[in-house]
C-alpha cells in the first residue's frame, strides 16, 4: 500500500467506521423493535405458547429441525407445520405422541419424548403461534 | 520462545486438538445417520451428536484462541504473562466444564439435563450452538473474564502493538457478544433477533479481529516483513470487516418476522463482506512474496496461506452465493447453508488456530523454530488431506442443496422434505466418504507431532 496512506489513517477508518455502523445498527434495531409487535402478534403469546417454547428448547427440537429456516437440516421445517398439517393441532399432537421408542428401522427417526397431553397441547400452541408470524412470505411453499 | 510463560499455550493447544478429534468423530456419526437414519438410535439421536459436534467445535476454537493469545501476547508485549498460574487454573476449569457438559449431552436425555441444571431459573438452553446448560454458560463467562484480565494486564503493562491491541479488542468483543446468549425471551422473533448478536457478530464481526491479528503475527514472524506495513494492512482489513459485517447481520433478518427493509440492507452490506476476506488473501500472499527471510517452518506458512485462501472461499464465495435476499428466499435453511458453514468455519477459524499451533509448537517442544523436515512433510500431508476433504464435503453438500431447493421449493409439484432427502441421498453417501478422508487427514496431522527427527535452525 502507498506511503501516503498512513497507519494512523487506517486506524481512524477502523475506529470511525465501526463506531458509525454499530450506532446505525443500534438505531435500526430500535426501529425494528418498534415495528415488531404488528408482525409477531405478541398479544397471542399466552402462558401456553410460552411454555410450548420452553418445551421446544428443553427437548432440543432445533437439533434436528429448522424453525423459520434456522436450526438443523435433518428433519422438516416446523415454522409452517401447523399449515402443512391442515391447521389442526390434534394432528401435530398425535404425530409427536406416536413416535416409536426404538425408531423406524433404517429411517431417520424422531425420539419418543414422553410428553403428557398438556405438554403436547402447549407445544402445538407454540407451533401454531409461530406459523402466524409475518415472515415476508417465507417459506416458498407448504413443504417448507 | 522468548518468554517462559508463553509455554502455557501448549496445554490449550493439546486440549483443542483432542476436542477437534471428538468433533470429527461425531461429524462422521451424523453423516452416517444422514443415510442410515436409525444408526445408534435411540442411544445417540442425531440432535445429540450434532450438539457434541458443534459445541466441541466452538470450545476447541476458544481453547485455540486462548492458547494463541497466551503465546502471542507476551511476545508482543515483551514481558512475561501477568499470571501463568491463573492461565493454568482457568485451563483446568474450562476443560472440566467442557467435559462435564459433553458427558451430560451423551449420558442423559437433554430434558433431564435441563432439569438437573435448573434451566427454568434462567432458561438459555435448547437454541442452536447455545445448547450448553446455563451454568456452563456462566462458567464460560468466568473463564473469559479471568483470561481477559490476565492478557489485559500483560498488554497494559508491556509494549502495546497494533497486533496485541486488535487481538484484545476482538477477544473483548467475543466476551461481550456472548452475553446476549443469556437473553431468551418467550417471543421467538425477539429470541432469534438477539441470538444473531452472538452468532453473526462473532463469526462475521469480532472473530475476524482475532483472525486478522493472529494471521498478522504469524506473517511477521515467518516473513520478516516490516511491522509498519503489516499493521496498516491489519487495520484496513478489520475496518472493512466491521463496516460491512455489522449491518451485514441483516442477511439473517429476511424471514424471521423482522421488517422487509432488512432484505435491502442485509443484501447490500453482506454482499460486501467478502472484501475483507479477499484482502486477507492478497495480504498473506503479498507478505510471503516480499519476505525478507526464508523461515524454516514451511508448514506454518502453508497453514497461514491456506487459511487466507480457504476463508475467502468458504466465507467470501460460499457466503456470497446465498446472501442476496432473492436467492436466500430459496436456499434459507438447506444443505447450502451447511456447505457454507463447513468451509467457512474450517477455512477461517479452524485453520488460523492450526496455523498458530504449527508456528508455536516447535518452540514449545524443543525450542527451535521448526520441526524436522520429515515431520513437516507429514504435517503438510495432513493439511492437504483435511483441506481437500473439506472442499469435497462442501461441493457434495452444495450439490445436495441445489437439488433439494429444486425438488422441494420450486415448481408446481414440490416434494415433501423427506422425499427430497431420499432423492439426494447419493450426495450424502459421497459426503460420508469424504468425511473419512478428513478423519484420515486429521490422524496424519496428529501423527506429525510424534515423527521427531532433528529440529531445524533459523536459516540466514
Ligand atoms: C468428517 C468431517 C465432517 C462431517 C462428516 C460433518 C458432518 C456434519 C453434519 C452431518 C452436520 C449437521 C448438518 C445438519 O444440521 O443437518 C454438521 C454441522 C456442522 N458442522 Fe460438521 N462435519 C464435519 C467436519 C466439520 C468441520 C471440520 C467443521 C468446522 C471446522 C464443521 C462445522 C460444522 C458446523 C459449523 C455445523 C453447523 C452447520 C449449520 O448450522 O449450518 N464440521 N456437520
Ligand atoms: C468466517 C466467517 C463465516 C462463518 C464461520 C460463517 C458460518 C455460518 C454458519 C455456521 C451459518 C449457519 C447458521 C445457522 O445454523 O443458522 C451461516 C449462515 C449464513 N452465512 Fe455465514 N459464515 C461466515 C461468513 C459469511 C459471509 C462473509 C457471508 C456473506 C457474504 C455469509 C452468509 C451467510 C448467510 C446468508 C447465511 C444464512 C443461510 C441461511 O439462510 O440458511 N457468511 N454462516
Ligand atoms: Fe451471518
Amino acid at each position: 500500500m502507498s506511503d501516503k496512506f498512513t497507519k494512523s489513517m487506517a486506524r481512524n477508518i477502523f475506529i470511525g467506521g465501526s463506531l458509525f455502523f454499530f450506532l446505525l445498527f443500534v438505531g435500526l434495531t430500535f426501529d425494528t423493535m418498534g415495528s415488531l409487535p404488528k408482525r409477531d402478534h405478541r398479544e397471542n403469546i399466552t402462558p401456553q405458547v410460552a411454555n410450548g417454547k420452553m418445551l421446544w428448547e428443553e427437548n432440543n427440537c432445533i437439533g434436528c429441525h429448522t424453525l423459520l429456516g434456522e436450526g438443523a437440516y435433518f428433519a422438516p421445517e416446523l415454522g409452517n407445520v401447523y399449515t402443512r398439517f391442515g391447521q389442526n393441532k390434534e394432528v401435530i399432537k398425535a404425530f409427536i405422541a406416536s413416535r416409536p421408542v426404538e425408531g423406524i428401522p433404517g429411517r431417520r427417526s424422531m425420539p419418543q419424548f414422553n410428553l403428557d397431553d398438556q405438554q403436547l397441547d402447549d407445544l402445538a400452541e407454540f407451533l401454531k403461534w409461530t406459523s402466524e408470524i409475518d415472515t415476508n412470505n417465507w417459506p416458498p411453499n407448504v413443504q417448507g | 520462545m522468548k518468554y517462559e510463560s508463553q509455554g502455557v499455550a501448549k496445554l490449550y493447544f493439546i486440549a483443542a486438538l483432542a476436542l477437534f478429534t471428538a468433533q470429527i468423530i461425531f461429524g462422521l456419526i451424523m453423516a452416517f445417520q444422514y443415510v442410515v437414519g436409525d444408526f445408534l438410535f435411540p442411544e445417540i439421536p442425531f440432535n445429540v451428536a450434532r450438539m457434541v459436534h458443534t459445541n466441541t467445535l466452538i470450545v476447541w476454537l476458544l481453547f485455540g484462541f486462548m492458547g494463541a493469545a497466551y503465546y502471542l501476547v507476551p511476545e508482543e508485549s515483551e514481558r512475561e504473562l501477568h499470571s501463568p498460574m491463573l492461565a493454568k487454573l482457568l485451563f483446568w476449569v474450562f476443560l472440566v466444564a467442557a467435559g462435564l457438559t459433553v458427558a451430560g449431552y451423551l449420558l442423559v436425555p437433554y430434558s433431564t439435563l435441563a432439569e438437573l441444571t435448573m434451566n427454568d431459573l434462567l432458561p438459555t438452553m435448547g437454541r442452536e450452538f447455545l445448547e450448553q446448560p446455563t451454568i456452563t454458560k456462566l462458567g464460560i463467562v468466568v473463564v473469559a473474564l479471568g483470561f481477559l484480565f490476565n492478557i489485559g494486564m500483560t498488554i497494559l503493562s508491556g509494549r502495546k502493538t497494533v497486533i496485541n491491541i486488535v487481538l484484545l479488542t476482538g477477544l473483548l468483543g467475543l466476551a461481550v457478544f456472548f452475553l446476549f446468549s443469556f437473553y431468551n425471551p418467550a417471543n421467538l422473533v425477539l429470541d432469534k433477533y438477539w441470538w444473531w448478536w452472538t452468532v453473526h457478530l462473532w463469526v462475521e464481526g469480532v472473530w475476524e479481529l482475532i483472525l486478522g491479528s493472529i494471521l498478522a503475527f504469524v506473517l511477521i514472524k515467518t516473513t520478516g516483513v516490516d511491522r509498519e506495513v503489516i499493521e496498516k494492512w491489519l487495520y484496513i482489513i478489520i475496518a472493512m470487516a466491521l463496516i460491512t459485517g455489522i449491518i451485514g447481520t441483516g442477511h439473517h433478518y429476511y424471514w424471521i418476522g423482522t421488517p422487509e427493509y432488512w432484505q435491502l440492507l442485509g443484501s447490500v452490506f453482506s454482499a460486501l463482506e467478502p472484501i475483507p476476506f479477499f484482502m486477507m488473501t492478497v495480504f498473506a500472499f503479498n507478505m510471503v512474496n516480499q519476505r525478507r527471510k526464508d523461515h524454516p517452518n514451511k508448514a506454518a506458512v502453508l497453514w497461514a496461506l491456506g487459511c487466507a485462501v480457504m476463508a475467502f472461499l468458504g466465507a467470501g464465495v460460499w457466503g456470497f452465493l446465498h446472501t442476496l435476499a432473492p436467492v436466500n428466499y430459496y436456499t434459507h435453511g438447506t444443505q447450502i447453508t451447511a456447505a457454507h458453514g463447513h468451509m467457512a468455519f474450517y477455512g477461517a477459524y479452524a485453520m488460523i488456530v492450526l496455523a498458530m499451533i504449527s508456528y508455536s509448537m516447535p518452540f514449545m517442544t524443543h525450542g527451535k523454530p521448526a520441526n524436522s523436515n520429515k515431520a513437516q512433510v507429514v504435517e503438510m500431508w495432513g493439511f492437504w488431506l483435511m483441506t481437500i476433504s473439506i472442499v469435497f464435503i462442501t461441493l457434495f453438500l452444495t450439490g445436495a442443496g441445489i437439488l433439494q431447493v429444486w425438488l422441494q421449493r420450486m415448481g408446481d409439484n414440490p416434494q415433501s422434505f423427506m422425499s427430497a432427502q431420499d432423492s439426494v441421498a447419493v450426495f450424502y453417501w459421497l459426503r460420508f466418504a469424504a468425511g473419512w478422508f478428513f478423519l484420515g487427514g486429521l490422524v496424519v496431522y496428529l501423527y506429525s507431532f510424534f515423527v521427531g527427527g532433528e529440529p531445524q535452525e533459523e536459516s540466514a
